[in-house]
């Protein structure tokens, strides 16, 4: 009973301690009129639903945060435990552009040094051009000290999160391998018999439930579906061919490149000094030929769109090239000079994938005791590298605000300071998602008018360096 | 509702040369093992009532976040900060009027063990409801309905709280004297007392009266009584006179467009007050303690 005591002292701090006593309990299957299968044991302050990136990020940032020290957080993940003690040979097609903004708060997490003690490449410039015309726009730091942003695979992201969960044990309790089917939502206002928290119905059995439920399980989120909440969303038939790619011969390979085809933007991100990430978004048909090619001619398309001329039209290019030159006039320093990406030898084994790309935004991210965050709350087409950006931009926005609400004394799943995090994220994510989109719509043609309004605009945009820096400050967040 | 705490209360005022509640209900002890279930039911739909956050008592719900902070920053002066994650731990607090609870949670949320009472039974049953549902709560809070004199008769509760709590209380009381002697008698040497309440100007009748319970409505009819409100001038003096030193007095203002309040200079209308118990008296020669 001594012990039993000392366990439930613990309780409050160390969840995970006593969960592991219930569970023992319940497999000896004793007495069942112990303090321990107490009606409410099973109530936690946060659920997180999906260890994927952002899920994990939340489960990190959530137990390191000192005003919500003592709070029972779970982790639930569907998946088995994601570690790596060293990095594969090979690198994984799935990789995500992480702004410095990411990267501050991955290393406020501890995770960032483990991020580069595993693998990840930083780039300081950017250059996007049309294969239409000449028009291109560049960005960079204006000192290039500072990295633009770093390229690091998804994997290798979850990985160092996971470890650094593990030094946390204490505040989170994560469960591997364990599927939720069942989410039972409380009403808002308490009737009779109800109960005024999320319950989660696990595949193994147990019920549990939640004050909060954070939403982190992707584009098809389950908790976003059962809560019932609208999301708008387009497929934009195009269809995502990632590999990874073997240069010609080593450069400094600093530099991420996109080029927008007529049928979809195709980008080659650093990797090595030897090697680049593919993302190429094209047509369903188009992608499939692409993934049925021999490895030649796949990469002799891949270095064809990078240098072909062939969608130009003497017309844009006229017309480009006055803009061009009257802007020089106007803004003798506006104008940067075409930088050609590095050439493609070979692509890493295997390595061919491809995925259909849309776009969806739920039209709310919360309700009563609930939040959606990352793909979750909003899914974009991966041509800005913004993706996993906006999921870690909302783990900053979501920790700070229920940090304030434990320090202020209130229920963590408050509909008022739930508010405030949707409010604040859709005020951020919706613009970038309607740039994006915008973008994509307007270089998927080469109608000649439209070619001309990008070409003025990519052009005027490269001449104004307080125009460009806005934006890079928007997307560095 | 004729039987929330709100009209409960003014009901009680009328009793006058007592303080509130004395004679309001029989006072039944609330651990009564056979419950009702239609009375419970009752309690459902009153808990309901309370913590509808845009209910008859959205105006005690928006304070929260002014008063939780106002009484947590000023604890954290005076006693330091708690543990992590639960800035009030190891702090005993009384609030009085409780109601349906709606600010004795949060106080029990960030660490601290409160005691709510309200002469209003049915007010704390309600309380009681709504926080034996979460586990956080439990051992944390507890609610009695008694009046403040029941409590101070009891030896256990001789200089025994860190905090007394009294929000949106002293505006309905018949005799605030015995309730500043009741406060003076619990609070521990270089204890804390609180209170919100509403001063009594013309404007504070035209906004607190005129305005909030008869044209937008947002107070119910009949909840105060003009002649019952106390100035800041007024509490202050009473305070100091009973071996209590005020050390802030900030207004608050509600703004019925956004819903929300914010602090302002002008003490007219709301209010909110900390005084601290002064510690031994001189004769005493007795070390201070923290």
């Amino acid at each position: 009973m001594f012990a039993l005591a000392k366990v439930k002292q613990a309780a409050a701090g160390a969840g995970r301690q006593c969960w592991s006593v219930r569970r023992l309990r319940a497999f000896s299957s004793a007495h069942s009129s112990c303090e321990h299968g107490e009606e409410g044991e099973d109530v936690y302050d946060i659920v997180i639903s999906g260890g994927g990136m952002v899920g994990t990020a939340m489960a990190c940032s959530l137990a390191s945060e000192p005003n919500l020290h003592g709070r029972k957080i779970l982790l639930l993940e569907a998946g088995p435990k994601k570690e790596m003690d060293k990095v594969p040979e090979v690198y994984s097609t799935r990789v995500s552009s992480i702004s410095p903004g990411s990267a501050t708060l991955l290393s406020g997490l501890g995770a960032w040094d483990h991020i580069v003690n595993l693998r990840c490449k930083p780039y300081q410039k950017m250059q996007v051009w049309d294969a239409c015309s000449d028009a291109l726009i560049t960005f960079d730091k204006e000192n290039l000290q500072g990295e633009m942003a770093y390229i690091v695979e998804n994997d290798v992201i979850v990985a160092a999160l996971t470890k650094q969960l593990q030094t946390l044990s204490d505040q989170v309790e994560v469960q591997y391998r364990t599927k939720v089917v069942k989410y039972t939502w409380p009403r808002p206002f308490q009737v009779a018999d109800s109960i005024p928290w999320v319950q989660v119905t696990l595949a193994n059995g147990r019920t549990l439930q939640t004050k909060l439920l954070i939403g982190a399980d992707g584009p098809n989120s389950m908790v976003r579906r059962k809560a019932g909440i609208p999301t708008v969303k387009w497929n934009y038939d195009q269809s995502a061919v990632v590999a990874v790619l073997h240069l010609s011969e080593p450069t400094e390979n600093n530099v991420a490149w996109q080029r927008f085809l007529p049928t979809g933007p195709i980008a080659m991100l650093p990797l090595s000094d030897t090697q680049s990430s593919l993302v190429w978004s094209t047509s369903h048909h188009h992608a499939e030929e692409l993934l049925q090619m021999d490895e030649e001619s796949f990469v002799d398309a891949i270095n064809n769109s990078f240098w072909s001329n062939e969608n130009q039209s003497d017309l844009v290019e006229a017309a480009g090239s006055l803009f061009r030159h009257a802007l020089s006039i106007v803004m003798p320093n506006g104008a940067s000079t075409r930088q050609l990406p590095p050439s493609v030898a070979a692509i890493g084994p295997k390595s061919r994938v491809m995925f259909p790309l849309g776009m969806g935004h739920a039209s709310e991210y919360i309700r009563h005791r609930v939040a959606l965050i990352g793909d979750a709350a909003h899914r974009v087409h991966p041509l800005a590298g913004q993706g996993a950006n906006l999921g870690f931009g909302d783990v900053v926005c979501l920790t700070q605000v229920l940090s304030q609400a434990a320090f202020n004394g209130k229920d963590l799943g408050d509909m008022q300071h739930l508010l405030e995090y949707e409010t604040e994220r859709q005020r951020h994510n919706l613009p970038m998602m309607a740039a994006i989109d915008l973008m994509k719509r307007l270089y998927s043609t080469n109608a000649a008018p439209l070619v001309l309004l990008r070409t003025f605009g990519l052009q005027a945009t490269n001449a104004l360096p307080p125009l460009k820096e806005q934006i890079i400050a928007y997307a560095s967040k | 509702m004729s039987h929330s705490s709100w009209t409960g209360r003014k009901q009680h005022t009328h009793s006058g040369g007592e303080t509130r509640g004395v004679h309001i209900h029989s006072v039944r002890p609330l651990s009564s093992s056979t419950l009702d279930p239609e009375e419970v039911r009752k309690f459902q739909v009153l808990a309901n009532k309370w913590w509808d956050i845009q209910g008859e008592f959205a105006l005690l719900h928006a304070m929260n976040d002014l008063r939780v902070p106002f009484i947590r920053d000023n604890l954290l002066t005076v006693h330091g900060g708690g543990e992590m994650g639960r800035p009030l731990a190891g702090l005993r607090i009384l609030d009085v009027g409780c109601g349906g609870g709606l600010l004795t949670e949060p106080l029990g949320r960030m660490g601290a063990k409160v005691l709510g009472v309200d002469p209003v039974e049915v007010s704390v049953r309600t309380a009681e409801l709504h926080s034996s549902l979460d586990p956080a709560l439990r051992g944390r809070v507890r609610y009695r309905a008694c009046t403040l004199e029941e409590l101070t008769e009891e030896e256990e509760n001789e200089e025994a709280f860190d905090a007394i709590v009294a929000s949106e209380v002293v505006e309905h009381l018949a005799d605030l004297d015995t309730f500043v002697h009741c406060c003076y008698r619990m609070l521990k040497p270089g204890g804390s007392v609180f209170i919100t309440t509403i001063s009594r100007t013309q404007l504070s009748y035209a906004l607190g009266i005129v305005m909030a319970e008869q044209v937008l409505r947002i107070v119910p009819q009949g909840t105060h009584q003009w002649d019952k409100f106390i100035s800041p001038v007024e509490l202050e003096t009473l305070l100091e006179s009973s071996g209590m030193s005020v050390q802030t007095v900030r207004g608050m203002f509600y703004n019925p467009l956004s819903g929300c309040w914010s602090w302002q200079k002008s003490t007219a209308v709301n209010y909110a007050l900390h005084a601290i118990k002064e510690k031994e008296e001189p004769l005493n020669q007795t070390p201070a303690e923290d």
